[in-house]
């Protein structure tokens, strides 16, 4: 209970006397001067609730909000076919819709929204989008065995895939010694905390890209998924041709299976998307593109937890274990996605929404 | 609502729609004109622009302090990464984070949707949930980023013909609310939303509660203003509509214009001096005779009708 001598000191200045109803020549204007007050009552609770103030209100204002909302409502309705008082109709429109937009508002809290989303609704998007998954994984396979192949063929290639910034020591010839110094241990954590923010953000930038391009049919979505995977497909055979296989694998893993697990799920969220827009089945194309993009949505957001994670594997163990521990730890993660995704959160499905 | 819409409203009555929300009740939405959402944008894109660089000056003016501090490079790493790691995912929030945050909360927009009247609102009537904010603003970089750099990029003749290719391919997102009725941009499309406007009126005096309209007849002079059938019978809604506007805001040149202009066309000659009296007599009268009439289903949109 607050103090009564905070409100009148601190609160707004009181309102106009109430006004004189029979003076009123007009018959739509008595109407509106009858319900006035609830219609100020109505603006007050809602500017509060706008604001952000939800302590502010007390219990009789919450219980009294769908009332008033509904009673208001009926005044417009009515206030529409008696009144031509154009001030009054918009300031009702408005006030319908401000109201309505609280009353119907997310009733969720953003910590609310973060339980049910880590506690089975990211799990259950990412189970519904299974088949685009397979695709994106098949294409990704491909992309890695066509690097490969076209490499082992030319060693040109090379160049052609592999980044400028990736290509410095890691060449085409480059004797294993060479190769072995590029997946060394580091000494200390020097600046590895810088690197970790500078690869999650551009990871995820280049997710979210991929994300956003599955609205094109999800054909871009493939093209850049495939163009990386030939990147890992080429650097994969440079290793393998040195005889560093295992060593590479590991020092990829660490961080790896979680980062291309999530680069992977972005872009099955962005041909989810694609794919519901060219096949909308029963549902018209802005309902299924809807439908889709929501849950894409869910998808991304986990995506982007998992690249903090990878930035932080990527950074710190990657960088300071030996090829044992890097191949436990990639392991373990990928074995944990896996568990979260597809078995986590299945019984809940049964229970009613 | 009016049998025909007021010209000064047509513009707006072509951008009107009604949802029906789960309840049964039909609210008017009126969609966001494309300029006052691009309006917002650039509001937007400024605000994230002076604060990045806000924050990139104290940034670097802090590390300039340590440096000093120290006297050498030796011995500030530390410190040093701190602020790169604190700028890297600065940027980043700024970037993705800022429409997100914004549209979630309970206005459902952000400061530049706000100075611009508009929002942010689910299109099917139902709630605007977070994931629908999420998505929609995920598409933010195809449509405004991406085919602004290959723009920029295109006329050089650096990308060949594919950069003017993909110039011409993005360009298809950035003109997407031009190709459609409700101004969706394809962040919309796949969200399900759309942006509305979202007009915080206030509540305006009665006016038939004051002055002649009150009293009958002017505080001036005590003439008494009574107005014949056939002198209400001239004029509609939207002239009823427009000289309650011209009420409110009160201003003398206005209303002596608008006093002349009835005067001439129902054939009167009060003088001058008492306007304001005469042309509250007049609205109270018209407004009576409208409504009452409105009472039996009769509706007269302008003087036209």
């Amino acid at each position: 209970m607050k103090a009564p001598i905070l409100k009148t000191l601190f609160g707004k200045a009181e309102v106009a006397p109430p006004p004189d109803i029979e003076a009123a020549a007009l018959r739509s204007d008595r109407f509106r001067l009858e319900r006035e007050h609830d219609w100020r009552r109505l603006e007050d609770i809602v500017v509060r609730m706008e604001k952000g103030r939800l302590r502010g209100l007390s219990d009789e204002d919450v219980l009294a909000l769908p009332a008033l909302y509904r009673t208001a409502a009926s005044s417009l309705a009515v206030a529409r076919e008696t009144s031509l008082d154009a001030a009054t109709l918009e300031y009702l429109d408005s006030l319908i819709q401000r109201a309505w937009f609280q009353v119907y508002g997310p009733r969720q809290g953003f910590v609310a929204w973060l339980r049910g989303f880590l506690g089975g609704g990211l799990s259950r998007s990412i189970r519904e989008i299974w088949l685009d998954i397979c695709i994106a994984l098949a294409v990704m396979v491909a992309g890695t065995i066509t690097g490969w192949l076209l490499v082992a063929q030319d060693r040109e290639w090379y160049y052609a895939f592999v980044p400028v910034q990736f290509a410095d020591t890691r060449v085409p010839g480059a004797s294993r010694e060479v190769l072995i110094e590029s997946l060394q241990v580091e000494k200390d954590t020097q600046g590895m905390s810088a690197f970790a923010a500078f690869l999650f953000s551009n990871n995820a930038g280049v997710s979210i890209l991929a994300f956003a391009l599955g609205f094109a049919f999800g054909i871009p979505s493939l093209m850049l998924l495939m163009h990386n995977m030939a990147v890992l497909g080429a650097m994969l055979w440079l290793y393998a041709d040195a005889g560093l296989t295992l060593e590479f694998a590991a020092w990829l893993s660490v961080h790896g299976t979680t980062e291309l697990f999530a680069i992977l799920l972005a872009g099955a969220a962005g041909m989810h998307i694609g794919r519901s827009m060219a096949f909308p089945g029963n549902r018209s194309i802005l309902a299924a593109a809807a439908e889709s993009g929501r849950r894409g949505a869910q998808v991304m957001v986990g995506v982007v937890l998992m690249l903090v994670a990878a930035a932080l594997l990527e950074a710190f163990p990657r960088q300071l274990l030996g090829t044992e521990g890097r191949l436990i730890i990639g392991g373990v993660m990928l074995l944990f996605w896996l568990a979260y995704f597809f078995a986590f959160g299945r019984e809940r499905k049964a229970e009613p929404a | 609502m009016t049998a025909r819409a007021a010209p000064h409203l047509a513009h707006r009555a072509r951008r009107r729609r009604d949802v029906v929300t789960p309840e049964g009740i039909a609210l008017p939405f009126t969609v966001a004109s494309r300029s006052a959402r691009a309006g917002a944008l650039l509001l937007d894109l400024t605000l994230m622009f002076v604060t990045g660089v806000a924050v990139t000056l104290t940034l670097i003016w802090i590390a300039g302090g340590l440096f000093e501090a120290v006297g050498g490079p030796g011995g500030t790493s530390g410190a040093m990464e701190f602020i790169a790691v604190f700028w890297t995912l600065f940027w980043f929030l700024l970037w993705n984070g800022y429409f997100m945050v914004m549209e979630m909360g309970p206005r459902g927009a952000t400061f530049g949707k706000r100075a611009a009247g508009i929002r942010v609102a689910s299109r099917d009537g139902g709630r605007l949930t977070p994931e629908a904010v999420v998505a929609r603003n995920l598409l933010r970089d195809i449509e405004l980023f991406l085919p602004i750099v290959f723009l920029l990029s295109a006329p050089s003749g650096e990308g060949g013909a594919a950069g003017i290719a993909a110039a011409a391919w993005f360009l298809i997102f950035l003109l997407f609310p031009f190709f459609n009725r409700d101004a969706l941009r394809a962040g919309d499309l796949i969200a399900g939303t759309w942006v509305v406007e979202a007009p915080r009126a206030t509540l305006a005096e009665t006016l038939s509660t004051e002055g002649a309209a009150r009293e009958g007849a002017s505080a001036l002079t005590g003439a008494e203003y009574r107005f014949g059938e056939a002198e209400l019978a001239i004029y509609g809604e939207y002239e009823l509509q427009t000289l309650e506007r011209v009420l409110r805001d009160d201003r003398s040149e206005a209303l002596e214009s608008v006093h002349d202009a009835i005067c001439r066309k129902i054939g009167w000659n009060p003088g001058n001096g008492d306007e304001r009296a005469f042309l509250e007599a007049f609205y109270a009268q018209l407004r009576a005779k409208l409504e009452s009439d409105m009472r039996f289903g009769k509706r007269k949109a302008d003087k036209f009708s």
